[in-house]
């Protein structure tokens, strides 16, 4: 059997989805970052490697999320993409004819506008992180909650309660005040969801013509309050895909399949999981920026430098690379 | 008198040419980095926009070499930056630096005015060596553009990949060394050749995508993180709506030029979206948007530092111009931010969208507009 793989590494979570040559998944896995990128997807392909029957043969890797060219060199990726057109190409693969993608993760929150199947529009929240998964998460916790029993909860609400939505300082403190007064957790959840959404659509949506189908995907999607938040301010109805969690991935895995077509894969064995690889940096010392360099070592030797704005450390490593 | 002056991508050439000339001792700060940044953000007023806070950098670095006349642009009509010149010079004051201020502003009526403020600086020259260094400092800004506008067209065409980054700095530096008005046809014919020079494949499929927003942020690199050589090596052929000759040639010697790229065509442009100028490059924002999109070009990325109220006007105005005119446009803020990972997904994203947008024809003449969407929903929508 061949598999095309896809390696989505993103702050919160990193995620690897493993495909047919049919484009459906054989095995996806969902893991938490913890801020040590390299540990995590050794660990996926580890994980990865025994779910998969024996004897599967890897045609092609695709890596995205903001960790992208970290998993890119590890795997020997074939090809290394934003995680905005991933996702649009994997909701487009799903949800034929979807026009509108709603998509919150752990950091960032992004609207992607589709028309005929290609990308028309997107935007990407910049200064303001009150919408994302971090926000729900910490407020979770500060209620007692796991933030898997956030969504049933808030869906058990009678009467949302009003709470500030424009940024995360007021939200917390309209909450705090009207659990205070007594207002019962269902409800303050519910309202807590109505607000996100209202920043969501102020941040992110503004100006943009949202049309059905809407999929709505990233790892907040498994709140089903943030779920019916959407589609009580959009009236229409909001599709969660069943791998929603896992969509960058999917989408690298598909682009994997594309790029790998009449050509071989650049991926480097599952034996790199054992590899010993190890990031360092430096500061530059060439001119007052003090560019903080990343470089990333497998066994020793350097294989990827990146964080320099004149391209002094990372062109070099090309250049060595070539002549040998 | 040691003059110094602050950084606004290569517009040093222009000034080094110019004063030099006039036999004035210059003190070129080094260029605008994170040292920069963080010795500006210290001293700033927090709200206050990025331009301030490098300028400043750059006057405090320039300070440490020796300089200590500052001859800083200013005046009314551009935005809160009219009066930088002045709130710099107090904050330095504040600090314990000796700077002398010298404010060139536009002039209200007559060029004659400028002349004057330049004489001071060269303490007196004639009127006939003024106007000819001024003329120098004109050419030089006009043959880097010239040299920038090559490195747009090949910077997505190279063969060997850098090719361009070298011809650039090789090109700068004859512009650099011309020290009169005579040498400069010559340094130019130089600097195109080694422009020229460059192997590129002309047949190389290109996205084309128009830069368009406030002079600073469009101008210094360090500002805007590079996006010209991030864009051109994505594929992408750049253009920038705002040159330094044209402002010059625009604002200082107000039109004196003639048959030279202008700002009146986007200005006028604009009139349709913007009935009036609203500080800043507003205006030219939005006209210069309208002329790509007629232009043909894939699309357009307006900068903006944060808080940039000029600009937020024209961002508001943006969408609609997008709509009506088909073609795609991106706001990017630029701050004190110096990680570039979350500028480089979204200029990678931005160019796919245009690329995959270029290969569906279809789409491409189409204005993605109100009439097929009986569902339109603005994003207001509260629950």
């Amino acid at each position: 059997m061949y598999v095309y793989l896809g390696i989505d590494v993103g702050s919160v979570s990193t995620n690897l989805v493993a495909t047919g040559e049919d484009g459906t998944i054989k095995h996806s896995i969902y893991m938490r970052t913890s801020g040590k990128p390299i540990e995590v997807v050794q660990k996926g392909l580890k994980l990865m490697q025994k779910s998969l029957p024996i004897g599967t043969k890897v045609a092609g890797v695709g890596t995205t999320g903001s960790g992208r060219h970290l998993a890119g060199v590890m795997t020997g990726a074939d090809v290394i993409k934003n995680e905005i057109t991933t996702h649009a190409i994997a909701a487009s693969n799903v949800v034929p004819g979807v026009q509108t993608i709603l998509e919150i993760g752990g950091q960032d929150s992004k609207i992607i506008i589709l028309r005929n199947g290609v990308v028309s529009d997107f935007a990407m929240n910049t200064v303001c992180a009150a919408g994302t998964g971090s926000f729900l998460d910490q407020q979770a916790s500060r209620l007692n909650l796991s933030i898997e029993e956030f969504g049933p909860l808030a869906l058990q609400s009678n009467v949302p309660v009003q709470i500030a939505g424009r940024c995360a300082v007021f939200a917390e403190s309209d909450m705090i005040h009207k659990q205070q007064m007594g207002y019962n957790i269902p409800d303050i959840l519910a309202g807590l969801c109505a607000a996100l959404v209202r920043n969501y659509m102020n941040n992110v949506g503004k100006s943009k013509e949202i049309l059905p189908p809407v999929v709505f995907q990233g790892g907040v999607a498994a709140n089903a309050g943030m779920k019916w938040a959407f589609e009580k301010a959009l009236e229409v109805e909001v599709i969660v895909p069943p791998y929603f969690n896992v969509m960058g991935a999917l989408g690298a895995a598909m682009l994997a399949r594309e790029s790998t077509n009449r050509r071989k894969t650049g991926f480097r064995g599952f034996q790199v999981a054992d590899s010993d690889f190890c990031s360092g940096g430096f500061a530059c010392d060439g001119c007052p920026n003090i560019c903080e360099v990343v470089e990333i070592q497998e066994g020793g030797r350097v294989i990827a430098r990146w964080g320099d704005r004149c391209g002094r450390w990372s062109n070099a490593l090309a250049k060595e690379e070539k002549i040998s | 008198m040691r003059v110094t002056y602050p950084h606004m991508g290569h517009m040093w050439i222009c000034i080094k040419g110019m004063l030099e000339y006039l036999g004035v001792d210059v003190v070129i700060p080094p260029p605008s980095s994170k040292k920069t940044m963080q010795l500006g953000v210290k001293h700033s007023p927090e709200f206050a926009c990025m331009p301030l806070k490098l300028n400043l950098g750059n006057f405090m670095e320039a300070s440490q070499m020796g300089a200590d006349t500052v001859v800083m642009a200013g005046g009314c009509g551009p935005c809160r930056f009219g009066y930088y010149a002045q709130v710099e010079h107090a904050i330095l004051n504040d600090l314990g630096y000796q700077y002398q201020l010298v404010v060139l502003e536009p002039p209200q009526k007559h060029i004659t005015e400028l002349i004057g403020k330049i004489r001071y600086i060269t303490q007196n020259r004639s009127w006939f060596k003024v106007i000819k260094g001024i003329r120098l400092g004109y050419l030089k800004a006009s043959a880097v553009d010239k040299v920038e506008q090559r490195a747009y067209y090949s910077r997505p065409r190279e063969l060997r990949p850098g090719a361009t980054e070298q011809a650039v700095k090789k090109a700068l530096a004859k512009i650099v060394a011309a020290r009169t008005p005579e040498e400069m046809p010559a340094a130019l014919d130089a600097a195109l050749e080694i422009m020229n020079g460059v192997a590129v494949d002309q047949h190389r499929p290109v996205v084309r995508i128009g830069l368009v927003g406030e002079i600073f942020t469009l101008l210094e690199p360090f500002a805007n993180m590079e996006i010209e050589r991030k864009l051109g090596n994505m594929g992408v052929e750049v253009d920038r709506s705002i040159h330094l000759s044209e402002w010059i040639n625009d604002h200082l010697f107000m039109g004196l030029i003639k048959n030279e790229r202008s700002s009146k065509p986007a200005q006028e442009k604009g009139l349709a979206y913007l009935g009036h100028t609203v500080g800043g490059h507003g205006l030219e924002t939005v006209g210069s948007t309208i002329l790509y999109a007629e232009q043909g070009f894939d699309g357009v990325i307006q900068l903006l530092p944060f808080t940039c109220m000029p600009e937020i006007v024209a961002q508001s105005i943006l969408p609609q111009v997008s709509s009506d005119l088909g073609i795609p446009v991106m706001t990017l803020i630029v701050d004190e931010q110096s990680g570039d990972a979350g500028m480089i997904t979204r200029l990678e994203a931005f160019v796919d969208l245009l690329t995959m947008r270029g290969d569906t024809p279809q789409l491409k003449d189409r204005n993605f507009g109100v009439e097929e969407c009986p569902q339109r929903m603005r994003g207001h929508t509260s629950a």
